[in-house]
């Protein structure tokens, strides 16, 4: 854009208004002294040292933290092999099936998933609680990894792995040291969609769940029926702190990364 | 004593019925699905050789250089390296590297890693890898190079860093994949030599697959023609170029002219062809061709001389036009359209500055060429 027109203005002024307003009234309310949530009260981070004190939020903090990890890695393996298989295998009896069943969690209600859990587990007879919510938390993010890990294998140049064999590595030797090397970017990048995924889920968790597993999500949703407190403002401002600093350390390493790459191939040039 | 073109060495093992060939494809058949890529394909390849697969895209060339690197296995028949069935043995275990079309370096690894990655698989020292990865990097010329990644290097660094990771296992055979197609045309010339001196200095099997031709003839001992997955000829570049097996070849192989007609006399070395036209020709090099046949004359054109008259004492001489004509600098092509319609491309050497037979567009001029300039072709 090289020129600001006053209908630029209004429209981005009144599209981020859209998006941030709300999170922005909520970081500010955070920071209020008074106990109910509508009136300003002064400023004041005594919220936060309510937050911190409160057993029952931070339990569900180291709840949700656990489940994350644990299925944001678990579904990556998961989501790595399966991506592996649709993209190598690409001639097995049902290939079609298993690519559609692999991919359809990401368009399936969360309603259903986490009712069709739910049904699974109690007609096996699991009992419900952090087990569970682990399981279905692997359940509905591998197919995200899938997704992710598939387009890097798609734009793999096979080669790679065929030159590694001829200068003597064996197929596992292969993997590891050519193939795995190559696409960890992408197979990172599908553990922090999982791993955010698993973090902010409600839904499925809710049916998924039992007596003491409870997540952050569904603690503060519990919550917030009772009557919104400061200290949940404060809770989601630090959930918003974490999750937009991941996504600004992100950007930038891929940034530099790409402008190192840039310049390096300049260099290059140069040289002939 | 005359010879077929230049001779580069005194090299051909080809010729020594005691010499035993060092790879062997018998009989080879691959079939992908319905789509034949190699038809029952028999070729010998010799120690030491320098040897190129000259083909278009499709007609089996790559086929045959994966199947000898282990990536395919053969429908049928069966592939010998050294006297031993290569059958079943997978890739990382045959005792020939591959350098290939995309290089295919390591991405994560410095050109030392990668160079080394071949000799780290077999378990070789540190020490030992890294004096011969300093050995190789000394090679190619990349000695400050080593602590690089591939991205950080120019197109044809990363060949050369290709070609040292290729060789740096010692293999007794190098399987060259279109190796000199990405550079631009300058250094390709370059490094077609340098290949040539590196094949020399380790004294190594080369196989090369290639669809240029120049880049064929520059490098081989012997090249061998595929189309469709059948062969078309095996021979010398020089044989290749003045003695082509058949039209395809010919055609195949730099630019012919093809004088077609049916043989109406056959002596012992000449024949007689007639053309549709009437007008006859008196050839040399008649092979088995015989009396009746249909068949063609291929002449190359620079074997063709152009004058506006006709010149004397030469028994084949047509008369046409001048229809087009190019001035390189170190030759002219023309191109003389005959009386009966054939368009025949011929090219002089420019080898004085000034010419005293000028001639230009739609000038009346004579094309002229001895029996001996081509060969009869029946196929």
């Amino acid at each position: 854009m090289s020129t600001w027109t006053r209908f630029n203005i209004v429209s981005v002024v009144l599209g981020f208004a859209f998006l941030y307003l709300p999170i922005v009234l909520l970081i500010i309310y955070s920071f209020n002294d008074s106990k109910l949530v509508t009136v300003w009260g002064g400023f004041s981070t005594r919220w936060y040292g309510e937050l911190f004190r409160n057993q029952g939020l931070m339990d569900a903090a180291w709840v949700t933290l656990r489940v994350g990890f644990i299925s944001a890695t678990v579904a990556t393996v998961l989501g790595t092999l399966a991506a592996l298989a649709l993209t190598r295998y690409t001639r097995f009896r049902g290939r079609v099936l298993f690519s559609g069943m692999v991919f359809a969690p990401l368009v399936m209600p969360e309603v259903i998933t986490g009712l069709s859990l739910l049904l699974l587990f109690v007609a096996v007879g699991l009992d419900r609680g952090f087990f569970t919510v682990t399981l279905a938390h692997i359940t509905f993010t591998m197919c995200f990894v899938a997704v992710v890990v598939q387009a890097r294998l798609m734009s793999f140049d096979r080669s790679l792995e065929e030159a590694a064999m001829d200068l003597g590595a064996p197929p596992v030797k292969t993997f590891f040291q050519v193939t795995l090397p190559v696409i960890l970017p992408a197979i990172i990048s599908g553990w922090m969609l999982a791993f955010t995924l698993s973090l902010d889920d409600l839904v499925i968790a809710s049916f998924a769940s039992g007596p003491g597993a409870t997540t952050l999500p569904m603690k503060i949703y519990s919550q917030v029926r009772l009557g919104v407190t400061p200290e949940i403002n404060a809770a989601c401002t630090l959930m918003i702190a974490v999750v937009a600093a991941g996504v600004l350390i992100a950007s930038v390493v891929n940034k530099r990364r790409e402008v190192q790459r840039q310049r390096d191939e300049q260099a290059a040039l140069r040289l002939g | 004593m005359k010879s077929l073109g230049s001779i580069r060495r005194s090299f051909a093992p080809w010729n020594d019925p005691s010499a035993k060939p060092y790879i062997s494809f018998e009989n080879v058949t691959k079939v992908f699905g319905d789509f034949t890529a190699v038809d029952n394909l028999t070729l010998h390849i010799y120690e030491r050789e320098f040897f190129a697969l000259l083909g278009g895209s499709g007609s089996g060339k790559s086929t045959l250089l994966r199947m000898l690197a282990g990536f395919d296995e053969p429908t049928k028949g069966r592939i010998l390296l050294d006297g031993q069935d290569l059958r079943g043995i997978p890739p990382y275990k045959r005792p020939l590297n591959m350098m290939f079309q995309s290089y295919a370096l390591f991405p994560h690894m410095t050109v030392e890693s990668n160079i080394g990655f071949g000799l780290k698989q077999e378990g070789v020292p540190k020490a030992e890898i890294e004096a011969r990865v300093a050995e190789m990097l000394k090679l190619v010329k990349l000695e400050q190079f080593g602590k690089r990644k591939p991205h950080q290097l120019s197109g044809g660094q990363r060949q050369r860093v290709a070609l040292a990771r290729a060789v740096a296992k010692r293999p007794k055979v190098l399987l060259l994949d279109e190796p000199l197609g990405a550079l631009d045309k300058k250094l390709r010339e370059e490094t077609q030599f340098e290949l040539m001196d590196l094949q020399q200095s380790l004294g190594l099997t080369f196989v090369i697959v290639t669809h240029d031709q120049e880049e064929a003839m520059t490098m081989a001992d012997r090249i061998a023609i595929l189309d469709k997955g059948n062969l078309m000829q095996v021979a010398t570049p020089a044989e290749i170029y003045e003695a082509p097996a058949s039209r395809f070849v010919a055609n195949f192989v730099g630019n012919v002219n093809m004088f077609e007609g049916t043989v109406a006399a056959r002596e012992a070395a000449t024949a007689r062809i007639t053309g549709a036209s009437g007008a006859q020709i008196l050839v040399e090099n008649a092979g088995d061709a015989a009396a009746g046949n249909t068949v063609a004359f291929a002449v190359r054109p620079e074997k063709i001389k152009v004058s506006s008259k006709r010149p004397e004492g030469t028994v084949n001489a047509m008369q046409g036009e001048v229809y087009d004509l190019a001035y390189l600098g170190d030759m002219t092509v023309y191109h003389v359209r005959l009386d009966d319609g054939q368009v025949v491309k011929a090219s002089a050497l420019n080898s004085s500055r000034v010419t005293d037979d000028p001639l230009t567009w739609n000038d009346r001029a004579w094309i002229s060429f001895q029996p001996d300039a081509g060969v009869v072709l029946t196929r």
